[in-house]
């Protein structure tokens, strides 16, 4: 749109002839283009071999070295040094859904409510306060919460209920708070979003604020407040270091929620420094990692199927 | 001349410091449409505002002065806005459905207002689809999203929407500036009808269509009532030059 007029102004300084000028603009394209696509391009090759990389080292155990899918998805015994080696991954699928799914729950409607909060009830003071105060949240490096939580949240558990206090129970704590600046985040922007005539036609009708809040921005937002919280509980799934300090790291499937328990990667991050490149115990580890870049792919793929309601 | 349906006693409207609404007072004729008209940021979309009390939702506003409606005056702080809010509908520039179903829409108000009763419901829900000429077009099809609907229909919907909670005064803000002509001649004419059993205030841009709808015009100008008088006379043969200026297009 804006050519001719820039090429009337470099014609008037340069006194070009046109078709050099037509040649300038169309190099000038090609540079564009070349410098967008080679980035695009290197994105995708990271992309893709990160995943080749993690998918031929994670398949390798079930192709070539004789481990059976189901064994690892359902065994309940992780013993890969013994006699025979046994990988079964049960118990840290199992501790890696229970804490995330327990920290959603806990996080999730203290998200909803801060962000009513900051939106609806005292929007400046949840601006220049609230807002900053759960975005620094979302900064402190999880080795800081993982601290914390071991030296607050489980001797709390030890003395008020039965276990050592490390476990699920504290692993999801410390989890929920570091989960609650994504879902908040997320939560407040769907919310300021809400045209404001929406909310006026509740108000307008008689609607008392409660009744405003839980039938008119609550329902309409709903699609993207899961989305909030199902990118909260992919961080929380991906999380290694915090959940490790305080969850026992014992494998296998916990009876309550004060008992130890594992997540995937613990596991990894215990492990890895203790295994060969290229030993079935190192490949097994890949597998794990592999099924954590699978629950990413299928996080991903649920909040785009959100994101597709929210746009109808 | 029938007796006032509500008026205005120097009502005023302050955003911070500005003095947005300066002191009015007006009278509202029972079940006629008044129209107001001026430029923009005259004031007239605040004044309409005030009247339910819808400015209480922006920081910084302030109101001074009354508005006297059934021998109240709504600008006392013990006033129950709620209430307030039900004897008077309103309705909005672009049209604003909820994200649920026609149904739902229209049924929102009264259900919130202690009306439990799916036969009760379903005869109010009919009854307003009526009264805006929306229920032979959407019938079929009550339980579909009023966003379906196209932007005339789902500004029909909303006036629907707003008399379903029983309200004796509508207040609407230039409530076809974003339809096109057949949509904006339908809420005209539905105008005409509602007029019957409501008190219509309503803020227009469109000179002809004041002229076409009101009984009686209001011309803003900067915040103060410059001329208030039957739309007959305002358009003919209006005693203020800035009013004749206005209407003519001299200026605005």
């Amino acid at each position: 749109m804006n050519i001719p007029t820039s090429n009337v102004q470099s014609s008037a300084e340069s006194g070009a002839k046109p078709r050099e000028r037509k040649q300038r603009h169309v190099a000038e394209e090609i540079r564009g283009k070349i410098y967008v696509y080679f980035c695009v391009l290197l994105m995708i090759v990271t992309i893709f071999s990160i995943v080749y990389f993690i998918a031929s080292r994670g398949l390798a155990p079930f192709v070539s070295q004789g481990v059976a899918l189901k064994d690892m998805l359902l065994g309940l015994k992780w013993k890969p040094e013994g006699e025979p080696p046994l990988f079964g991954a049960l118990p840290f699928l199992f501790g890696s859904f229970a804490t995330s799914l327990f920290a959603a729950i806990i996080a999730a409607p203290l998200a909803f409510c801060a962000s009513i909060y900051m939106t609806e009830i005292m929007p400046k003071f949840g601006k220049t306060v609230l807002q900053p105060a759960i975005e620094l949240l979302a900064g402190i490096p999880s080795v800081v919460y993982g601290f914390v939580g071991l030296s607050v949240i489980v001797p709390f558990l030890r003395d008020t209920f039965p276990g050592q206090g490390v476990g699920v129970l504290a692993g999801a704590l410390v989890l929920s708070i570091m989960i609650l600046p994504t879902i908040t985040t997320i939560a407040t922007d769907s919310l300021r979003s809400l045209p404001n005539g929406l909310k006026e036609g509740s108000y307008a009708l008689g609607a008392t604020r409660w009744q405003t809040i839980s039938r008119i921005i609550l329902p309409t937002t709903l699609p993207s407040l899961l989305t909030g919280v199902v990118l909260g509980i992919a961080r929380a799934f991906g999380e290694a270091l915090a959940v490790q300090m305080v969850i026992g790291n014992a494998p296998h499937i916990p009876h309550s929620l004060f008992e130890s328990a594992t997540t995937l990667t613990s596991i990894i991050t215990l492990e890895m420094g203790n295994t060969t490149s290229g030993s079935l115990h190192n490949n097994a580890l890949w597998s794990l990692a592999l099924i954590l870049l699978m629950m990413t792919f299928l996080f991903v793929f649920v909040v785009r199927m959100l994101e597709r309601r929210v746009k109808r | 001349m029938s007796e006032h349906a509500f008026y205005t006693k120097d009502l005023s409207v302050y955003y911070g410091e500005k003095h947005a609404v300066k002191k009015i007072s007006m009278d509202f004729p029972d079940r006629q449409v008044v129209a107001l008209i001026g430029p923009s940021g005259c004031g007239k979309s605040t004044f309409l505002r005030s009247l339910n009390r819808m400015n209480d939702l922006i920081p910084g506003a302030r109101i001074e002065g009354e508005v006297w409606i059934g021998g109240e005056n709504i600008c006392d702080p013990g006033t129950d806005v709620v209430r307030l809010r039900q004897k008077i509908g309103m309705v909005w520039q672009r049209p604003n459905p909820f994200h649920k179903s026609i149904y739902e829409n229209v049924a929102f108000g009264p259900r919130y207002h202690g009306i439990r009763n799916k036969k009760e419901l379903d005869r109010i829900v009919e009854e307003c689809l009526r009264k805006t000429a929306l229920w032979d077009e959407v019938k079929d099809r009550l339980h579909q999203s009023g966003l379906a609907l196209s932007g005339g229909q789902q500004q029909r919907l909303c006036i629907a929407r707003s008399l379903a909670v029983r309200p004796s005064i509508l207040l609407m803000d230039e409530p076809a500036s974003a339809l096109d002509p057949v949509s904006t001649a339908k809420i005209e004419e539905l105008i005409a009808e509602l007029k019957k059993e409501y008190t219509i205030v309503i803020v227009t841009h469109n000179m002809q269509q004041a002229a076409r709808i009101s009984d009686k015009t209001a011309f803003f100008f900067l915040g103060d009532l410059i001329e208030y008088d039957d739309t007959n006379r305002m358009f003919t043969n209006p005693s203020r030059k800035s009013t004749d200026d206005y209407i003519s297009g001299r200026f605005g």
